[in-house]
Formats: structure tokens, sequence, C-alpha cells
């Protein structure tokens, strides 16, 4: 009897040793371990074994059986991992084969470096004041100081509408009309188009942006106007660019200036971007004229204030690289799409 | 402004090093202290290699009936004694010659070279005046017939010839003015550094140096007076506050000395005769524009400022006629204008070479009129330049002094005895402005000490007294009025970069922030982007014909913009009143650029006029999206859709619209949120899209900004989610096809009641099952409720209902 179990596993193990399939592998179970397979053939057998041996020889059945069950379990599972490998071959894929596109958007190069600045200012306890384009006399020039008659007119070449209203030149505009509604402190920035007859070239548009900053509370100083635009370079410009304030004239902030930064081609040892001058200049400032002020209402004896102008083209033009400035209105998809 | 650096150092005592670096140096100093520098350049002779040499043999050509060779020695920095041939009769044994070296630059920016002349090695070229750029009449001694010989020319008489051997002819003949000129940018509130001696005392007080003002004599030779030549009526005294006139006998026009013409001529003037010079040397000297009557044509000898005539037709120097109008200065005589006040004189009295008396003009003119009159008759001019920036009465009367001293220094006329003036009253006044060392401090943000910033204003001529707390400002600095003019003077010489940079220090926090406006339109633009869209940046404004190209009708609204009167063209002279020309412009230029899809979007402003013109017209912020390639209705809805779901926008309606004459009448829609047309979207008329050479299958959406972000909710409410299932059923009925889907799913959601949670359309067909002019709607309908599990009866109730109301517009259930 016991020979006969150890012939039944030797035949299992060969023929186990040689199923392929799932199929042949539950054959073998059937055939092993089914209600008419060999081993309860066996067990049949055992009414003739002396009761003494029955013990022995079910022990050694069972186990011969639970050997069976095991490997038959192993080898389903081996098969089964052998066809999931064999599909899952089946399912390459050319991973150089062209991606499913998602719709790609963009902002604006204009409205990204914009953005950028925003961020600062907000971050700097700044809100964001706007006003309109289409604009009075007034406050794009009376108001700031620049009566009808006044030389510095001819630097703007202005837009008009009618004699009393015209295409802003300059986002100061935003200033009187902050001021008119606001009693400090104020700290506003003022991004928006401003208009000037220029005619369309590579580094002149019609139309082009400004960001305008403004600042008025008591004790405000000219050391706080430097400190905040060098805050300003850096961020925009990079941590080791230095800034320069160069005077100049502006009817409505007296001292007023001029600001360059270090060239951030060079870094201010000199190339083509600055001219070889190791600074490029990037925007205008000064302390907010007392007549401003008091045109307002806002008493220059108690407050003062700082403003400045940044034009965001130049910035732009500058941040990516950008020659031609004439490409930021043509709005073609494929300049748009490199930003 | 040019300011030849020569001319400028006079006034001061800086060393001109004369170098580049020099120049580079003192432009870089000007520049920090205020005065801009645009450019330096340097004037140099446009003649290379041409030196003087000596004729040490020379023999007929032997080729040649009218040819010399020479051997010339040029010296020996260019190689000793060099082989020439000339074609000049006038070459002598010893003769001293001009010779143009190989590889030299002669008049014209001519190049020579060395060469063989007949068979004869020529290693150059001997030079005459033209070939040189000079004329021979400036060099009495001097011929045009042959080649300069130094020997022939007066002014070098018993000079040692030798010694000129190889040195530059330019340099020998004095005729080489080599400086650096200095172009300025001079601000509107700075006439007085219009001008070489106001550069110079910027100059002087920027690199620590002494100004001295030119000391001015007048001898006053002639016999007679000025008064008796001349007399002076000012009949506006408010436009001109003061008038000097001085008179000259004896005047023999003739042209300037080379001192003079080479200094106008750096600055960019040209010269003309030694009266017109003088009058231009005075006003870029001092900055007080000059003007010279010729004697004889001030009818009357009597001079009379005063308004002009309207329409008075007057003929200027440059012979062009003017007309005036009563707002304009004119300088007149006994009978009629002679000159425009500051701007222009006239042709009737100008300078002529035969002039032998003239009628000096110094006055000051009131800026805003010079301005105004320059532009009315398009004449900006070197003098009205000068005035419409602010000039002193007391400039007025130095610079006629100036004038009647160079007059007798270049022996150009005898000055008359006395000037002739009318001067207001409050003309030389002098004004006090406020100086306080503390407050200028607490504005700067520094520690200057008060004796530095007393010395920086008086270094400006400004008199100090601290005391008071005032200055007295000089004359020529009408720009110094406040507190904070006096501040910025001090900064600049103490030097805007010492100030130490704070953050506000003195000043409480504030809260930075975004409005609601400015968040709900980014959160659109990034929306946007996010859906596959780029976002453009255009000109506000149009041509006027694109409202044609739109099929606008006439007295269309659109039509009513806003126009620009002084445009840089008519196709930029109408402010936008519509986002749709712009979107297809664009759209247009990228399909010009053969890009199969643009996507693109705006967020930007229409100018909308009021009822009232003289209000400013209205600014409406409208989304404008454009989109060609890969696009259809539905998808630009979808577009649309996502927007309002991530504004948390509910309710918007799509109504069928025709109205818009540029749009596709069966593919748009107004776009309908509360009751109210935010806008429109579908797709372009191919009229329009022909129109503007954008492609057929071009679509727009444009909305209003506001009534978005009006309803954009930013902060949403969490509800909870159900506890109990949700039961769906599909409905689908038979309809005619011209009853929109919007009305069936109204109607379906009306009954529903609050147990439909949503209900979906999932098929649409039409065809021969369902009949012509039909059509099939299918719904998935889901229901639910917050209080309990529904059962069958409860969902047959609703969907009995559901289907009586569909009744009602003739669907049948299928």
């Amino acid at each position: 009897m016991k020979e006969k179990l150890a012939e039944i596993k030797k035949a299992f193990i060969e023929r186990a040793a040689a199923a392929e399939s799932e199929e042949t592998v539950e054959a073998l179970r059937v055939e092993f371990l089914g209600k008419k397979g060999l081993i309860t053939g066996v067990m049949k057998l055992m009414g003739q074994l002396s009761p003494e041996e029955r013990p022995a020889f079910g022990q050694s059945a069972n186990e011969v059986r639970n050997y069976i069950d095991s490997k038959i379990a192993e080898k389903k599972k081996e098969i089964k991992a052998l066809e999931l490998e064999k599909a899952l071959e089946k399912e390459t894929v050319d991973v150089t084969m062209p991606a499913t596109k998602v719709p790609e958007g963009s902002l604006h190069p204009l409205n990204k470096v914009t953005e950028e600045m925003k961020r600062l200012f907000i971050g700097m306890g700044y809100e964001i004041a706007e006003g309109p384009e289409v604009e009075y006399d007034y406050y794009n020039f009376e108001a700031l100081n620049l009566p009808e008659g006044h030389p510095a007119r001819d630097t703007q070449d202005t837009f008009y509408i009618t004699d009393k209203m015209l295409l802003r030149t300059q986002t100061s505009s935003v200033q009187i009309h902050v001021m008119e509604h606001k009693k400090p402190p104020i700290r506003i920035i003022s991004p928006g188009k401003v208009y000037r007859a220029d005619n369309l070239d590579a580094t002149h548009s019609p139309i082009f942006h400004q960001l305008e900053g403004l600042v008025v509370d008591k004790g405000v100083t000219m050391g706080d106007l430097k400190g905040t635009l060098e805050v300003y370079a850096k961020a925009m410009f990079g941590e080791n660019t230095k800034i320069r304030l160069r005077p100049h004239h502006f009817p409505f902030t007296e001292p007023s200036a001029e600001v360059d930064v270090t060239c951030w081609g060079c870094g201010g040892t000199g190339c083509r971007i600055c001219k070889g001058e190791g600074w490029v200049e990037v925007l205008g400032c000064g302390m907010v004229h007392p007549d401003v002020l008091r045109r307002c209402d806002i008493d220059p004896e108690v407050y003062s204030g700082f403003a400045f102008g940044i034009g965001i083209e130049r910035t732009a033009l500058a941040r990516y690289g950008v020659s031609d400035l004439r490409q930021f209105f043509e709005n073609d998809v494929r300049f748009l799409e490199q930003f | 402004m040019k300011a030849p650096l020569k001319w400028l150092l006079a006034y001061t005592d800086i060393k001109n090093e004369g170098t580049d670096a020099f120049a580079e140096h003192l432009a870089s100093e000007m520049t920090l202290s205020g005065s801009k520098v645009e450019t330096v350049d340097k004037l140099e002779s446009k003649i290379h290699r041409v030196v003087v040499g000596k004729c040490v043999e020379i023999v007929r050509h032997q080729n040649s009936d009218h040819m010399f060779v020479c051997q010339m020695d040029v010296g020996e920095a260019f190689g000793g004694v060099t082989q020439i041939v000339t074609g000049a009769q006038n070459v002598k044994l010893g003769d001293h010659i001009p010779v143009a070296l190989d590889n030299s630059v002669i008049s014209g920016g001519r190049e020579i070279k060395a060469g063989k002349l007949r068979g004869e090695v020529s290693n150059g070229m001997m030079c005459s005046f033209e070939e040189l750029g000079l004329s021979s009449s400036a060099f009495e001694g001097g011929i045009d017939d042959g080649v300069i010989v130094l020997e022939d020319l007066k002014m070098l008489d018993g000079a040692d010839y030798d010694s000129f051997i190889g040195k530059d002819i330019m340099e020998v003949l004095d005729v080489c003015y080599k400086d650096h000129v200095i172009d300025f940018e001079i601000t509107s509130n700075r006439a007085d550094c219009f001008s070489i001696t106001g550069l110079a005392r910027e100059a002087a007080v920027t690199m620590g140096a002494k100004f001295e003002m030119p000391k001015i004599v007048v001898k006053e030779e002639a016999e007679g007076y000025a008064k008796d030549s001349v007399q002076v009526f000012v009949a506006d005294e408010t436009l001109c506050p003061a008038y000097f006139a001085r008179s000259v006998k004896n005047v023999k026009i003739a042209p300037s000395p080379k001192w003079m013409r080479d200094r106008l001529e750096a600055c960019g003037v040209r010269s003309i005769n030694n009266i017109v010079d003088i009058t231009n040397y005075v006003m870029l000297e001092l900055g007080q524009p000059m003007h010279a009557f010729d004697r004889r044509t001030v009818r009357g000898g009597k001079i009379v400022v005063r308004r002009a005539a309207e329409g008075e037709i007057f003929r200027t120097l440059d012979g062009v006629d003017r007309k005036l109008n009563a707002n304009m200065l004119v300088i007149s005589d006994a009978e009629g204008a002679i000159g425009i006040a500051g701007v222009m004189g006239g042709e009737n009295s100008e300078i002529r070479p035969d002039t032998r008396e003239i009628i000096f003009e110094s006055a000051t003119f009131d800026a805003v009129t010079v301005r105004r009159g320059a532009k009315s008759v398009g004449l900006r001019t070197e003098s009205s330049s000068r005035f419409e920036k602010g000039l002193d009465p007391m400039l007025a009367k130095i610079a006629i002094e100036r004038a009647a001293q160079l007059v007798e220094e270049l022996g150009a006329g005898e000055v008359e005895k006395g000037v002739v003036s009318c001067v207001r009253k409050d003309a030389f006044l002098e004004r006090t402005v406020p100086f306080d060392c503390d407050k200028i401090n607490a504005f700067l943000g520094t520690d200057i000490p008060e004796e530095k910033m007393a010395a920086i204003l008086t270094d400006l001529e400004c008199r100090v007294d601290a005391g008071k707390k005032i200055i007295v400002p000089p004359y020529f600095r009408h720009d110094l009025i406040c507190l904070a003019d006096v501040a910025e003077e001090v900064a600049r010489f103490y030097g805007y970069n010492k100030i130490e940079s704070t953050l506000l220090k003195n000043c409480e926090m504030t809260l930075g922030s975004r409005t609601k406006h400015q968040r709900i339109r980014d959160v659109i633009r990034n929306r946007m982007s996010g859906s596959g869209f780029r976002e453009m940046l255009t000109y506000s404004f149009e041509s006027p014909n694109v409202y044609d190209k739109l099929l606008l009708k006439e007295g269309d609204f659109h039509r009513n913009y806003v126009k620009i009167s002084n445009p840089l063209g008519e196709d930029y002279s109408a402010m936008r009143t519509s986002m749709a020309p712009t979107v297809l412009r664009t759209l247009a230029f990228n399909y010009a650029q053969r890009n199969k899809a643009a996507k693109l979007f705006e967020i930007a402003y229409v100018y909308l006029k009021k009822e009232n013109e003289e209000e400013l017209p209205e600014h409406r912020e409208q989304l404008a999206i454009g989109a060609y390639g890969d696009m259809d209705f539905f998808k630009l809805k979808g577009v649309v859709e996502a927007l309002f779901e991530e504004l948390k926008i509910k309710g918007a309606e799509y109504e069928a619209s025709k109205e818009l004459p540029f749009m596709h009448p069966g593919r748009t829609a107004n776009v309908i949120l509360e009751g109210k047309n935010i806008g429109y979207i579908g797709q372009v008329h191919p009229l329009a899209t022909d129109n503007f050479e954008a492609p057929r299958n071009s679509y727009i959406a444009v909305l209003d900004l506001a009534p978005l972000v009006d309803a954009a909710v930013e902060i949403p409410k969490g509800k909870e989610l159900p506890k109990f299932p949700a039961v769906t059923r599909d409905l689908a009925v038979v309809l005619k096809k011209s009853i929109p889907q919007g009305e069936v799913i109204r109607i379906i959601k009306q009954r529903g009641g609050k147990l439909l949670e949503s209900c979906d359309l999932f098929d649409c067909y039409e065809g021969i099952q369902v009949g012509p002019g039909k059509k099939s709607l299918a719904y998935s309908l889901c229901f639910r409720s917050a209080e309990g599990t529904l059962t069958d009866d409860d969902i047959d109730k609703q969907m009995k209902k559901i289907l009586n109301g569909l009744e009602n517009i003739g669907a049948e259930l299928r």
C-alpha cells in the first residue's frame, strides 16, 4: 500500500512538472484529489489493512494529499503569473509614439510680468487701483503740474479726443483718482495701458503698458523710495542687482529721478544689452510734488509720498529675451505658446 | 543741447585733459548730478594721413609731357623720402607741400593708395585746397590752380618750413577743430541749462570747481545814441516783461572769426555772417535768444511789441507766409510786423550783405505765448524752445551787453551809446524760497549738516539765510519755488545714491490686497488658459471701416465710437466699441501665418460713448474668446460652461439669436444670466470672416465681465453628501424638431420638483423611425430624497407630472 502511495506521488510530480495550463492543472487535481481520484481510490483500500496499520497509513495518505494540494495551488499561481506576463507583453506600447494632447493654454508675457510685479507689491502692502484710459486732460496733465502750455507736454505726444479729453499718456493719472477718494495711508500700484503717438517699430508702440506706484503717508522719505525700488530690482532682475538713481525732472515729483539697474546681461561690466554702459534704465520716480498733494486735499506739511512708473514692455523684453516689441501685439500663437 | 567741451570748460577752472576718458568721466559725473548725457562725440578732422612733405628732387616724367616725378621728404615717421608723381605745375624744388600718403583719406572720404602713373611709382598724392575740403579764398596767397605750397601762404610768412615736415597739414593750416561734444538732454524746468554757461555752472559744482561768467565791457565808441536810432513800445507788458535794444552803426558784414565759427559749428549751428553769428553765439552761450534787425527796414525807427491781428499774414525769414492769430505776439515797426516774438524774424528785416546799421533785440517773452505761437505756425525754433521754458529779464539785460561787446571785439561795427529798454516794474524782483535743514533731512531720509546744504546752495549761486530759513535763488533759477525744489538741489549734489535705503520705517503696516473684481478676473484668465486658450493683448483702437466689415447697419450703436482727433492714421482713429474686430483680426493674422488652429482670449475694454459727450466713455470690460480649427459651437459652449463651473455660476441659459449681423444666424446664442443678456457665443458669419480674411470656421464668444464678477461665488458652501439611494429612470419623448431641447429640459426640471436631482440628455435622434419633422430626445433622470428611500410610487407620481407637462408642448412618450 505504501508503495502505491509513493507511486502516486511520483506520478503526480512528473505530470505536474509537465503541466503548462490552468486546465491541465485542474485536470490533475481531479485525477489525483477528486472524488474518484487516485488518492481517494487508495484511501478506499484502507479497509484491507489491519487496525494497527491504518493510522500510519492514513497519515501517509494525508501527507501525500496535502502535498499534492499545495503543489497544485502553487502551480496554478505560477501559471497565472505567467499568463498575466504574456498578456501584458501583448499590451506593450511604443512609448516613443506622440502623446495625446491635453489642451494647453497660456497667459500673455506682458501680463505675466505684470502679475509678478503685482504679487511683489501686494506682499509689501499695496492695493491695486485702476483708472480710465480715455481720460480728462485734468487727471493726465493739469493735476500733475502740467498745465496747458507746459513744455513738458511735448515729451508725451498725446492722442486727443477733445480739448478736455485724451488717451492717457501715463498711469500717473490714477494717482489723482486715488488721492481724491482715499486718504493716507495710501499704498497702491496701478498697471494699465497708456497711449502715445509713436509709430510702431521694434522698440516703440502707440499703446504700451506701465505700472504706477504711489505711497502717501506720514514720514515717507526718499530713502524709502530708494529702498522700495531696490527690493523691486532684486525681485525682478535677480538678487545681485544694484540700482542707481539719476536726478531727472518730472513735473509731478520733486526730487525726481530716473532709475538704472545693473545690466541683467552682463551684471554691470558692459554688453550688447546695455550698450556697454553696464546700466539699463528701467523706471522713473520721485517724491510726490507738494502741489499735487495739495490739489487732492492732502496737506503736504503733514504727509509726504513717493511715486514711480515702470515700463512693462521693457521689462518683458529683458525678461524673455524678446528683441522686437511688435511680437507682443501680433498675438501669433507660436509666439504666445513659448511663455 | 550740444556742448563742445573746450567752450564749456572755458568758464571753469576744470582742467581739460582732452582725452576720451576725460570726456566720458565728465559726462558720467554730470549725468549723476542731473544733467543727463545723450551722447559724447569726438570732433576731429575727416582728413587722415595727409602730411607736409618737402620736395627734394623734381624731374619730368618720361612718358608724360605734363607730369613730374618728385622725391618728397615726409619725415622719419612716414619713411623719410618717398616718390610722388604729380600733374601740378606749381611745384618747385624745396617747396613744402601737403602729401596724401598711401592709405590716406582726403575730402569726401576719398581713399588714396600707392600706385603707378604711366609706369612710375607714386606713393600718394600732393593735395590742393579743394582736395582737402578747404577754400583757397580763406588763405591769403593760396591758389586754386595747383597744389598747396606753404611758402605761398601769408599766414605762414617767416615760419621755419622744415619744422612742418611730417606734420598733419590740417594742424599746420589750423583748420582742424578737435574737441569732444557732449549732447545733454535739457529738461523743461532748466531753461538755464539750455546754454553753455548754464551747463558750465553745473559742471563746476559737480566737479567741485569754480565757475565764472564772461566779463562784459562795452565801449560804445559810436558818436550817436541808441535812443535816437530806435524807440521801443511794449503794448502788452504781461506778455513781454522786458525788452532791450541797442543800435550799431557802420556795420561791416563779414565772415566771423574762426574761433566763433568753430564753436557754433560744434554746436550744430551754421555760420552765416558776423552779426547773425553773434546773435546765435549769445543764445548758445547765455541761453538768451537774440535778434538783429536791419535798421533801414525798421520803419519809423520804431519797435512795437503787440498781439498779432487775427488772420494777419507775415513772411518769416525762411520765406514762408504764416497766418497769425491774436494769441500770438509780434514785433512790429511803425507799419507792420517784422518778427514773430521769440519764434522767428521776418524776411523784410533780415540782415543782408549790404546792411550798415542794425538794431539788436534782447527781450523776455511769455513762455506759454511763445509756445502756443510757435505751435500754431508749426515752427519750433532754437529760440522758441528756450523761451517756452521761461527766461528771466536779467538774462535779457546781460545778453544785449554781451552782443554789443562781441560786435566791438569782432570789429563788426560801432555800438551806439545807451540801451533802449522797456521793462516792467517787477521785472527784477527777487524771490525767496523756504529752506529748512531739518525738514529737508526728514523728507530725504538723510542727516546732512546745515553747513553742507548751505555750501551746495551757495555754489549754485543761491543766497542762503539759515537764520530766516530762506534762500534767494539766482535770477536764472525760476524752477526753485518750494522746499522740495531746494531738497532736490541738496540731494543732487549730496548724491542721490548716498541716501540710505529704508522701507517705510516710519509708517504703519498696510494690508496688500486685490478686490473681488481683480481676483475674479484672474480666476477667469487662469481658467481660460487651463481650457487651452492663449491670452492675447491687442490695440484698443480700430479703423472705422471695421463696422462695415462687421456688416452693421447704419445707426447701429457700435458705429457711435470715440474718435481720436489726431490719430496716427485713419486706420487707428476709432476706439473700439466691439471686441469682434479685434478677435477676427487676430484670428486672420494667425491664419495668414498658416497656423492650423488658434484659440485665443483677452479681457479688455470696449469704449462706449455716453449720451453726454463731455463725460468719459463707459469702459466696459469684456472677456473675448476667439478660435478656429478644432472648434465647433458645442466645444466653445463647453469652454464657457467650464468657466461658469469654475466661478460657481449656476443657471446660465442660451437663447438662439439672429440679431448680430456678423454672426451665423443659425449658430449663435445670447448668453442669459439672471434674466440679463451678458454676451453672445457662436460661429462668425462667413461674409464677416471673408471681410477680415479670417477662416470660415471662426468662432467667437464675448461676455461682459461685470455680471460674471457679480455672480461668481468665491467661497461656496459645502453640503453633506446624500444618505439615501437615488433612483434612475430613463425618459424618451418624440416631439417637433423645431422645439429647442432647452425648452424640454426646462419643463422636466420644473415638473420634477425637488425630488429630481439631475436630468441629462443622453440621446438625440432624427430619422425615419420617428418620422419627418420630428426628433427623439432621451433623458436620464435621477430622483433622490434627503428624507428617505424613494418608492416606485413616489417616482411614478413625478414621472406622470413631467409627462403631462411635456404633452403640453406636443411631446409623446416614445
